[in-house]
């Protein structure tokens, strides 16, 4: 205790608004934060851990307000003091790196021109030498063209450069302690690589303190000293990385740890015709080839994860499938039969046999029907179910999603957390009986609990229903727990295509290689193993 | 002196009203509405309570009106003293009873414009929205052309063509506001085809009708219900200038916009008289706004 | 750069197709005319020569696209026809008082445009307090008034005092500056209902913008709230603030036509309004031309300047 901290916080409090009652949405949480240390706010969604961020430079968002405790930043109370005081402090001495780069530049100007704003508005340096310094902390953040580079403006720029500038500008000042607001989030994972030993260097090579919000542990684990696990705005537990990463005290951080555990038993080779065949599929918009003669089979009982970054095209091949996307060359089978490429061209029975699952959930349910029309109206349809027996089976269907009929039955989608809609998006697919499910990122949405859930569900679905799913998703952990076959895609061509366990064990394409090692796992020393393996310096 | 006295008995008006109808609106709404009067702002809640006098007064004309519509009582331009206490017009009618009357004429064709204008703009809009393609393009293409057209000029340019009756004034208006309703109707229903649950109901093999009516409609309500209030607002104050511009509705029907016209002389001599029809415009336009307004607000999630 | 050029051409040419598209609906609306233009004309006592005579004065016998392709390049060269209430040629009629009604348009853009846009960042700036309550309320007040009501208010407080002047007579011989201090009430009134509109739309554009991450992060920066709003939000909201520059000077152009009449001001509206009652078709046609031309125009200039204050548009990747 002979240091002084840098940043102290007891007993915080803040109150959210929802219509015109206040909630607390953080509760009491302490953190203390030395000079030059990283700690890693780690928790789901509604775990209060931007909020807490933000708080950390006296700030609160609209609609939000910091109702109880102390924040001491340096030996300045942040509660007590002035604003214009709170102001001087923050992007001097406190940054801010958010979480979507590309929304948090200014469109209107020059990057160059928002890294000097700081400095020359807070006092700290002229503006020639802001500039000269913007190059250097653009070299140090390894990003292409230094010396040009900020002379462009936001949207000439790539997401992953976009957010390297966003931490040099955070730098700019070289302030005492930055907030990373889950700064890889929204990258894909080869680019995430980048940021994240770019990031985790820089802090390194000016000793700045960092606050560093994530929900992914493996990538927190690779850039924080103290990690500290809350939920709902409670604080669950905090300790150094090494020992919570091995042994984790509390029953709910375990359970956070082993959602990646879950794995679907190995199933033997499909046999047969399979319920979907697509057929040397050539599709795009105007004149771009999106996809580029693809070829895939998914059997019934059998889980095809086709996998990619942005912009490999696989939400375009289920496009092509439902019928949605009329394709140039190349056809769709289905058990055999060849489906008219555009959906109106097919008939009831042919539209029911397919069935899709959306990303969000939110707009994917119609807000003001209710969950009877909402899961009723497919089996209406197409099973010309009426009165008792189509009420039946509405709730046959809420209980195979495991929600209770009698206190659903009723409601809007609004009144459903995110995981409930998700189920009865899965609902609505099973309602039409359908052979084939298209489930197009359906947890990436998620908490990790939440997803793990819908794993199992969809998991117990396929045995019980004999169903065949087309598993679109970005996220390898993802594959590794449901899927049987594997589609590795990019730019629109099929790199790879096997059995998981085939393409998981053994070395493979140069792509499918980059994309696998890139999975941040649970292990500190991970990042270091892959850039020296890698050749870069760690 | 007098400026300042009729601006003090305006905002303790505007209080008493607001105050009286918000605490009216508190005790008589069903429980689930309580919290939103509560919120409610004294501008809405004001407005509310205007409309509501504007509805009765039209509905209950006849039998609030002292005498006949178009009655000839006595001698032109009397001033404020009963039996005639708001005096007579040019021709020697009560005004107070041509007031009363005048909400009928000009707030019922207003909102019979509106209407049909809202019907066809909004049918159009979704469906155009709905299908795309050529129709879409060939629709939205006339209505940028209609649109390139000043509203006013457009309206002046028909009702030449068409004459100036009653019947030809709402065709004219309701076709030059449909086309406003149209862009509107289009852009929100846009925004929701472009939704995950309208792709969903199209896999499932939904006809367009269904489409509509289900999926479309029912998350198209709170955007087109304000704008039916901003379009009532457009129409009526569109009507009362080509009234007040001698072009709208024809004496010796009572409206108010004509009645500012026909009597507009006794303002040079510091007569108000000619400006309470005018007054009864802007006090209906502004109690509609007041509660788009507050619609809008609490639609669009900004509390303040 | 290429790109914004043959944008900008892109748009310079739909402008044009537009007015085509304009000029036709404004003749077409005379083929729906019912009746017959020349017994109109001439009366019901008429004979059957002098009509004939007449029609083939006017033309009324050609096919309707060749009077239309008449009647246009005429009109481009400044001759609309003649009046048939009073028989002068209509570019007599128009001359003068088009220039009247440009100078009260831009009379009222002169004063409404730099009061509204700083009433409208201000507002954003103390968006919710007292003061953006009051501005809203009062501008939304001043919307939901009709023009003439405005107007004649104007003219009972600061007419019957004799302060100002209630007619408005521009002969030859009026100076700028009494033409000014004449046209003051007409121009107050435009102003009041322009402005309010423009306020509000400029307050909407800027407060768009506040919920954008980029401003969150600018308030992070430690920049204070008028840097914020100024640099950091006006620059972004520089299109819809020039739409709505442009929406509502297009609306003084029509705007022009009820003020016009209450204060017996000698200009295009008044002129219209006058033609409709007689139903003289030509100069309807004549001046909905004019006015849905200057409405086009701005229009134009609106999407232009809009386009070239995008950074995305003005440099691409």
């Amino acid at each position: 205790m002979e240091k002084q901290p840098l940043l102290t916080i007891r007993g915080l409090r803040i109150e959210g608004r929802s219509g015109d009652a206040w909630h607390e949405i953080v509760k009491g949480v302490d953190l203390t934060l030395h000079k030059g240390e990283v700690l890693g706010l780690i928790g789901e969604s509604g775990a209060g851990k931007s909020t807490i961020g933000l708080a950390a430079m006296g700030f609160a968002r609209d609609g939000c307000r910091i109702s109880g405790g102390s924040i001491l930043f340096d030996g300045i109370d942040l509660r007590a003091v002035p604003e214009a005081e709170r102001r001087a402090l923050r992007g001097k001495r406190i940054a801010y790196v958010a979480q979507s780069a590309a929304a948090s530049f200014n469109p209107a100007h020059k990057l160059i021109d928002q890294y000097c704003e700081g400095p020359v508005v807070h006092g700290v340096m002229p503006r020639e030498k802001a500039e000269a310094d913007a190059v250097e902390l653009y070299r140090r953040m390894r990003l292409p063209n230094p010396e040009e580079i900020g002379f462009r403006y936001p949207h000439q720029v790539s997401g992953g450069q976009l957010q390297r500038a966003m931490t040099a500008m955070a730098m700019s000042c070289r302030p005492d302690l930055i907030i990373f607001d889950e700064p890889t989030t929204a990258l894909d994972v080869t680019t995430q690589i980048e940021v994240l030993a770019a990031i985790r260097d820089i802090v390194r090579q000016f000793g700045t303190a960092a606050i560093y919000i994530t929900h992914d542990l493996a990538v927190v684990a690779q850039m924080a000293d103290r990690i500290k696990v809350l939920l709902r705005g409670d604080e669950v537990e905090e300790a150094d990385t090494r020992s919570m990463l091995t042994a984790p005290r509390e029953e709910y951080t375990r359970s956070l740890w082993a959602v990646r555990s879950f794995a679907r038993a190995e199933q033997p080779p499909a046999t047969g015709t399979p319920v979907v065949s697509v057929r040397g599929v050539t599709a795009g918009y105007g004149a771009v080839d999106v996809l580029k003669d693809v070829s895939f089979d998914i059997h019934a009982r059998r889980t095809v994860a086709v996998v990619g970054e942005s912009g490999s095209g696989k939400s375009t091949a289920a496009r092509v499938i439902t019928g949605l996307l009329v394709p140039r060359k190349g056809e769709v089978l289905f058990n055999g039969k060849a489906l008219p490429p555009n959906f109106k061209a097919r008939s009831r029975a042919e539209l029911r046999q397919c069935q899709m699952i959306y990303q969000m959930a939110d707009t994917a349910l119609n807000p003001k029907l209710r969950l009877r029309e909402l899961i009723g109206r497919p089996a209406e349809m197409y099973l010309g179910l009426k009165g008792k027996a189509l009420e039946s089976r509405i709730r046959d269907l809420l209980a195979l999603i495991e929600l209770e009929p009698d206190t659903y039955i009723d409601r809007l989608p609004g009144e459903l957390s995110g995981g409930q809609k998700q189920r009865i998006g899965i609902a609505r697919a099973l309602a039409a009986e359908p052979q084939l499910i298209i489930c197009d990122e359906v947890t990436s949405a998620l908490d990790q609990i939440v997803q793990e859930g819908i794993l199992k569900l969809l998991d117990r679905l396929q045995s019980e229903l004999n169903l065949a799913y087309m598993f679109i998703t970005h996220d390898l952990a993802t594959v590794k727990a449901i899927a049987d076959e594997v589609v590795v895609m990019q730019q629109g061509v099929v790199v790879e295509r096997g059995p998981k366990t085939e393409l998981f064990g053994r070395p493979h394409e140069a792509y499918t290689d980059l994309l696998l090692s890139s999975v941040p796992e649970m292990d500190p020393d991970w990042l270091n193993r892959l850039l020296a393996s890698r050749g870069e310096h760690a | 002196m007098q400026i300042l006295l009729a601006v003090i008995i305006g905002l303790a008006l505007f209080f008493a009203i607001g105050l009286a109808s918000r605490a009216t609106l508190r005790g008589l709404a069903p429980a689930h509405l309580v919290p939103t009067f509560r919120d409610m702002p004294l501008t809405a809640s004001f407005g509310l309570a205007v409309i509501l006098i504007y509805v009765v007064v039209s509905v209950l004309a006849p039998v609030l009106a002292p005498f006949g519509e178009s009655e000839v009582m006595g001698a032109q331009y009397l001033p404020w003293a009963a039996p005639y206490h708001l005096g007579t017009d040019k021709l020697g009618r009560d005004m107070l009873t041509r007031l009363i009357y005048g909400a009928r004429n000009t707030v019922g064709i207003a909102f019979a414009t509106t209407a049909l204008a809202f019907v066809v703009g909004t049918v159009l809009g979704i469906w155009a929205a709905l299908v795309g393609g050529w129709l879409d393009q060939t629709l939205s293409r006339i209505v940028d052309a209609l649109m390139a057209i000043p509203a006013l000029i457009f309206s002046l340019l028909l009702l030449t063509i068409f004459g100036t009756s009653v019947l030809s004034l709402i065709l004219v208006i309701a076709a030059v506001d449909a086309t406003r309703v149209y862009r509107l109707a289009r852009s929100v229903a846009q925004g929701i085809v472009v939704m995950d649950y309208i792709e969903a109901a199209r896999l499932r093999g939904e006809g367009m009708w269904r489409l509509i009516r289900r999926e479309i409609l029912p998350n198209a309500m709170a955007p087109l219900v304000a704008e039916f209030g901003l379009r009532f607002c457009f129409v009526f104050l569109a009507i009362s200038a080509l009234s007040f511009l001698g072009l709208g509705i024809k004496p010796p029907t009572a409206d108010w916009g004509s009645m500012v016209r026909e009597n507009a002389t006794l303002i040079t001599f510091g007569d108000v008289t000619p400006l309470l029809p005018a007054g009864a415009i802007a006090l209906l336009t502004v109690a509609v706004n007041f509660v788009v307004d507050w619609q809008l607000h609490r639609a669009s999630g900004l509390k303040e | 750069m290429n790109d914004i050029w043959r944008m900008i051409g892109q748009r310079l040419l739909f402008g044009l197709l537009t007015l085509f598209v304009i000029s036709v609906v404004i003749f077409g609306a005379t083929e729906l005319l019912p009746g017959d233009l020349a017994r109109e004309l001439l009366g019901q006592s008429a004979t059957e020569e002098t009509l004939a005579a007449l029609r083939d004065q006017l033309g009324l016998n050609d096919p309707a696209p060749l009077r239309y392709w008449n009647w246009l390049t005429a009109a481009l060269q400044g001759d609309f026809g003649v009046s048939m209430a009073t028989k002068r040629p209509i570019a007599d009629l128009v001359g003068a008082r088009l220039g009247n009604t440009l100078f009260l348009a831009l009379y009222a853009a002169a004063l409404s445009v730099p009061i509204s846009l700083t009433l409208g960042v201000l507002a954003a700036l103390w968006r919710n307090s007292i003061f953006d309550r009051a501005s809203n309320a009062l501008a939304l007040t001043a919307i939901s008034i009709p023009e003439f009501f405005v107007a004649y208010i104007l003219v009972l407080f600061l007419a019957q005092s004799g302060l100002f002047p209630s007619m408005v007579r521009i002969t030859g011989s009026t100076t700028f500056g009494d033409q000014l201090y004449m046209s003051f009430l007409p121009a107050l009134t435009l102003t009041l209902v322009v402005t309010a509109h423009m306020m509000r739309m400029t307050r909407a554009a800027i407060i768009n913008l506040l919920a954008n991450p980029y401003i969150e992060m600018a308030r992070l920066k430690g920049m204070s709230p008028l840097r914020v709003v100024l640099r950091h939000a006006v620059p972004n909201a520089l299109a819809p603030i020039i739409n709505v520059v442009a929406l509502n000077l297009a609306y003084l152009i029509t705007g022009v036509v009820v003020v016009e009449v209450v204060f017996v001001y000698p200009g295009l509206g008044q002129l219209m309004v006058d033609a409709v009652t007689n139903r003289d078709i030509a100069v309807v046609q004549a001046i909905a031309l004019i006015f849905a031309s200057a409405y086009v125009l701005l229009n134009l200039i609106a999407d232009v300047l809009s386009t070239i204050s995008n950074p995305r548009l003005m440099h691409r990747s």
